[in-house]
């Protein structure tokens, strides 16, 4: 009955890595036919060829970098990224300072110093505001629906908490959503206040042109036309501000010209505009879906004290369900701002001309209208925010306000072919090391070395499916670290075989019978095995987290292995040799078996045979153990 | 190849013995020398850091079809893109030139195409890494932060899993002493250090740790059972550990070490310095070194340490009294083979026998009067009592 039951849990067990297999191969598959999963390990850049940064902030002073900071500083390197047109990148941090960006192919330096130069925050008023028509040809979807939501607040009472409201429309496209994936649909729409959208050609002066639907300016005066529009608008606001008519005329014509040109939906676009904080800037928003002429900065980033998000306080100071980006400045900042609010508001009925935007890197994130004058400097940005979207937004402000810019560390430039000649060398490296370890056992195991490469391979084909589903499901990507994890781990595995196979033998050697000699050398084994693992995997978890990016891989395929090799043992290589045991080749002691007691000098013993009669220590031994096998065998099947 | 089952078969009986740890004085004399030689290599020689330590940029050309003279085509070519300082350039591998220069900044694509245009090649064959100098102190500093947080949980796991300070001691100059010899050996034969092989030698650290675990395992196990029985001293029971686990460690060294040698060999031929052969070397050196310390100075050292405990000294003297059973070390010529058969069996599967007959199932229990050897004869009065 004992038997029975040892023979049905090697089977359970057996049962149990075969679902554990199949699940994983039924994972990948899945994911590779529903998701974005492939049927192979995803490959770092050192065998796929491209390019990883490792950036590190830098700050000016004595200021500090907080993680919020240093994940806002992921945010803006991502955006510039986009902005490249550079697809599949990936950027992560490490130890909490340092920013990895892995993108593929080679960034030229113009690119390196766009990534790198500090980030600027500046306010501008807005002259002009439009969907890019480009941008909503390139995105049938992006028709604005809905209309604005934003709730004006009471002006600036004596208290002076003015609100400028963001009035946000309905989310633009699907496809720049893809495009820019680190803001969330809801900033955006608050970044795209878009006054009922016609009204933006229209020339400040008034002339009612009947506000036609964004995808169609299209009855609309001809682009030089346009252009001309434009340039008024850009010229008056800037005798507005007490330029000289001539000066504001060039630099309108200039910037109308810009305006005209400039494709948002094109990658690159942001990246190829000037900035000049004195002359207007037509640029586009960060969904690059909006296009915008500014005026030129009045106030700069450094000048916000802070910006927090959450909920508005109500007249009575309980919170209310309306979202808000609250934002303070200093000292200088707070007069520069009235004077700005106050100009604006008094543009109140030209949209979008009350408007101002936060410009962060040239790129629009914000354009609230000024629905007060602000003379305490403390702002509220309300619109359709969610709690996310307006929490972000007060990160990026509060950003603006210590420019950050970075600094290479180190720059890793793997071209296609050597990473593929890596890869190659790596997998024959691999593959002699298992070809030897699988000799070695053979000779010192002999057949019962066969479980050792059967194990071995079963090993492998976990590693293999566990590698590409993680790749996958967490982007983890096998470097060439990690590919030389993977060898070394084939001797760690193989090393938990023959910690297990020894005992056996030791065990034999103390005379018992074979199967009963699996018994008590796994559980000693088994002790070992799981001690040895546990350093094995406490060290490859201290070297994950205290290892450079490059040879991070090498510390987790170590841990990983560990763990399979601990899922193997237990339920492939013990139930294996359990099994065999039992079988007339293996339990009689063949000589080829690996497991002959003669050959390993087992201790003859006194032995109860069954039925009163007993072995004698100098009786030949075979039967003895043969005997007490099939008196075994014979109970399992009774 | 050696017999290894034979081998082992006398190493587990006592048969044949090797005294690893009378003659503890012999090893310690020679990992004194050893470590004497790796601190003179370290400090004297000093370590050859790797330009990931000292900021720099480092090119590899690939497709180098006519590579006579490349140590001026690689100098001429960085000097032309404006970058100072000396250039070290190597062949690697078949056909790749692998160049060294100070840190080129920006100027890494003028770099590249420079190489690209003086080696003949197109420029996408030109692979470039560039490491600033500040990162090299952030990457030791996190190598030391590492090493220092891996000593201490490792000397907690050891204490936990052993549950004496003696072993955990011991186990840690075990691992302190592979780390000495493996840096050594890295200063003594001007192998470059990179982060890679900083790994490395956390990872010996852990391999290391490993071997000295199951050793252990089966000292504690012997040792136990020779309080037990008094039949031998604790040195006795911690040599014969020892020597039936030297099979396992050979093997398992073995098997560890045969495909790192194959990554070593392959890594070494065909692609030159690099993480695959900074990570090998280092493991190879350190599994090596590992293997010996755990066999030759952990379980030594343990005896010494433990030598004076009163336990242990009563041990060795009620032995002594008594007379040790002959099995203990290099009786080879034993007049009474089946005895030493019988005794040193006795030692190990002592305890085995008693806790997993109950659990064990499957095994018929075997009639005490059916056993035999000398455990279950009638108790006499020990002499004193007499």
């Amino acid at each position: 009955m004992a038997r029975s039951s040892t023979k049905k849990s090697a089977r359970r067990s057996l049962l149990a890595l075969i679902v554990v297999i199949l699940g994983l191969s039924a994972l990948a598959a899945g994911l590779t036919k529903w998701g974005d999963g492939s049927l192979t390990p995803r490959l770092g850049l050192d065998l796929e060829g491209g390019t990883e940064l490792v950036l590190q902030p830098q700050l000016t002073g004595t200021e500090t970098i907080s993680e919020g900071q240093v994940n806002r500083a992921v945010d803006i390197i991502r955006q510039r990224i986009d902005a490249n047109g550079v697809s599949e990148a990936e950027i992560t941090t490490q130890g909490g300072r340092s920013i990895v960006v892995s993108i593929p192919g080679q960034p030229t330096a113009e690119q390196l110093d766009a990534l790198k130069k500090p980030s600027q925050l500046r306010f501008r008023a807005v002259y002009v505001q439009a969907l890019d028509p480009n941008a909503s040809q390139a995105n049938p979807g992006a028709t604005p629906s809905g209309t604005a939501t934003g709730t004006a607040t009471p002006s600036g009472t004596a208290t002076g908490t003015g609100t400028p409201t963001a009035t946000g429309t309905a989310t633009p496209s699907t496809s720049s959503t893809a495009q820019n994936g680190a803001v969330p649909d809801a900033l955006r729409a608050a970044t795209t206040p878009a006054t009922p959208t016609g009204s933006a050609t229209t020339p400040a002066a008034g002339a009612t042109t009947p506000a036609p639907a964004a995808t169609t300016p299209a009855p609309a005066p001809t682009a030089a036309q346009t252009e001309a529009a434009i340039k008024a608008q850009a010229s008056t606001g800037l005798v507005g501000l007490g330029w000289d008519k001539a000066k504001a005329d060039a630099a309108a014509a200039k910037v109308a010209k810009d305006y005209t040109a400039l494709n948002c939906s094109k990658a690159g676009a942001i990246d190829a505009i000037a900035d000049d904080p004195a002359l207007p800037l037509a640029t586009c928003g960060e969904d690059r879906v909006t296009k915008y002429v500014l005026g030129p900065s009045e106030i700069d980033g450094s000048e916000i004290a802070d910006a927090t998000s959450g909920y508005q306080p109500g007249p009575n100071g309980q919170p209310t369900s309306i979202v808000e980006v609250a934002l303070s400045f200093k000292d200088a900042g707070k007069a520069k701002f009235a004077a700005v609010t106050k100009r604006l508001y008094g543009l109140q009925s030209q949209p979008p001309l009350d408007q101002f935007a936060v410009v962060l890197d040239k790129a629009v994130i914000t354009a609230p209208q000024a629905r007060a004058v602000i003379t305490d400097g403390r702002a509220s940005i309300t619109g359709s925010f969610t709690i996310d979207s307006a929490k972000q937004l007060a990160e990026q402000l509060k950003f603006g306000a210590l420019p950050i810019s970075f600094a290479l560390q180190t720059q890793d430039n793997i071209t296609p072919q050597l990473g593929k000649e890596q890869l190659r060398i790596g997998l024959l490296a691999g593959l002699i090391g298992l070809l030897l370890v699988v000799i070695y056992s053979l000779i010192q195991y002999r057949a019962l070395g066969f479980v050792t490469v059967a194990s071995l391979v079963v090993a492998s084909v976990i590693t293999y499916l566990a590698v590409t589903v993680l790749g996958t499901t967490h982007g983890f990507r096998l470097t060439m670290a990690g590919v030389t994890g993977l060898i070394v781990a084939i001797g760690v595995t193989a090393d938990s075989f023959i910690v297990y196979f020894e005992r056996i033998r030791d065990e034999v050697r103390d005379g018992r019978p074979l199967v009963a000699a699996v018994e008590t050398g796994w559980k000693r084994a088994r002790r070992t095995i799981i001690a040895a693992d546990a350093v094995n995997f406490i060290a490859a978890g201290v070297l994950y987290f205290l290892a450079s990016s490059n040879v991070r891989g090498f510390a987790f395929t170590l841990g990983l292995t560990t763990l399979i090799d601990l899922l193997v043992v237990m339920l492939f290589t013990h139930p294996m040799v359990q099994l065999l045991a039992r079988t007339e080749f293996f339990g009689n002691g063949h000589k080829w078996s690996g497991l002959d007691p003669q050959r390993l000098g087992a201790k003859e013993s006194v032995r109860y045979r069954g039925r009163g009669q007993f072995g004698a220590p100098g009786a030949q031994r075979p039967p003895a153990t043969v005997g007490s096998a099939r008196i075994a065998d014979g109970k399992a099947q009774a | 190849m050696i017999n290894f089952a034979q081998v082992g078969n006398d190493l587990y009986t006592g048969k044949r013995s090797i005294d690893f740890i009378k003659r503890q004085k012999t090893w310690y004399a020679l990992s004194a020398v050893l470590i004497a030689l790796a601190l003179v290599g370290i400090f004297v020689k000093g370590l050859n850091f790797g330009i990931e330590f000292s900021g720099g940029s480092e090119f590899r050309v690939q497709g180098v079809t006519n590579s006579q003279g490349y140590e001026e085509k690689a100098q001429a070519a960085i000097s032309k893109s404006g970058i100072e300082g000396n250039v070290i350039s190597t062949i690697v591998g078949q056909d790749t030139v692998r160049v060294q220069s100070e840190a080129a900044s920006d100027r890494t694509d003028e770099a590249s195409a420079a190489l690209a245009q003086q080696f003949g090649v197109d420029k996408s064959a030109v692979s470039a890494s560039l490491i600033g100098p500040s990162w090299g102190q952030s990457v030791s500093q996190q190598a030391i932060r590492g090493l220092i947080v891996f000593l201490i949980l490792v000397t907690i796991v050891m204490a936990l899993y052993f549950r004496t300070w003696k072993m955990a001691v011991s186990g840690l100059v075990a691992l302190l002493h592979d780390l000495v010899i493996t840096v050594g050996i890295y200063a003594l034969f001007g192998f470059e250090i990179t982060p890679s092989s900083m790994i490395g030698f956390l990872t010996i650290l852990g391999y290391s740790l490993y071997d000295t675990v199951v050793v252990f395992d089966k000292v504690r196990e012997n040792t136990a059972e020779a309080f037990r029985t008094k039949r031998m001293t604790y040195s006795a029971a911690a040599n014969l550990a020892v020597n039936q686990t030297l099979v396992r460690s050979i093997n398992t060294t073995v098997v560890a070490l045969l495909p790192i040698a194959a990554v070593l060999f392959v890594g070494f031929t065909l692609l030159g310095p690099g993480t695959l052969l900074d990570l090998s070397l280092a493991l190879f050196i350190g599994i090596a070194v590992g293997a010996y310390s755990s066999i030759f100075i952990a379980t030594p050292l343990l005896v010494d340490l433990r030598r004076n405990e009163p336990a242990v000294r009563e041990l060795a003297k009620y032995v002594e009294r008594h007379g040790a059973k002959p099995h203990v070390a290099g009786q080879q010529g034993s007049p009474e083979p089946a005895v030493v058969g019988a005794d040193a069996t006795g030692a190990a599967s002592g305890t085995a026998a008693v806790s997993s007959v109950p659990s064990e199932g499957g095994a018929r229990p075997v009639h005490k009067y059916a056993q035999p050897g000398p455990r279950n004869q009638p108790k006499r009065a020990p002499k004193s009592r007499r």
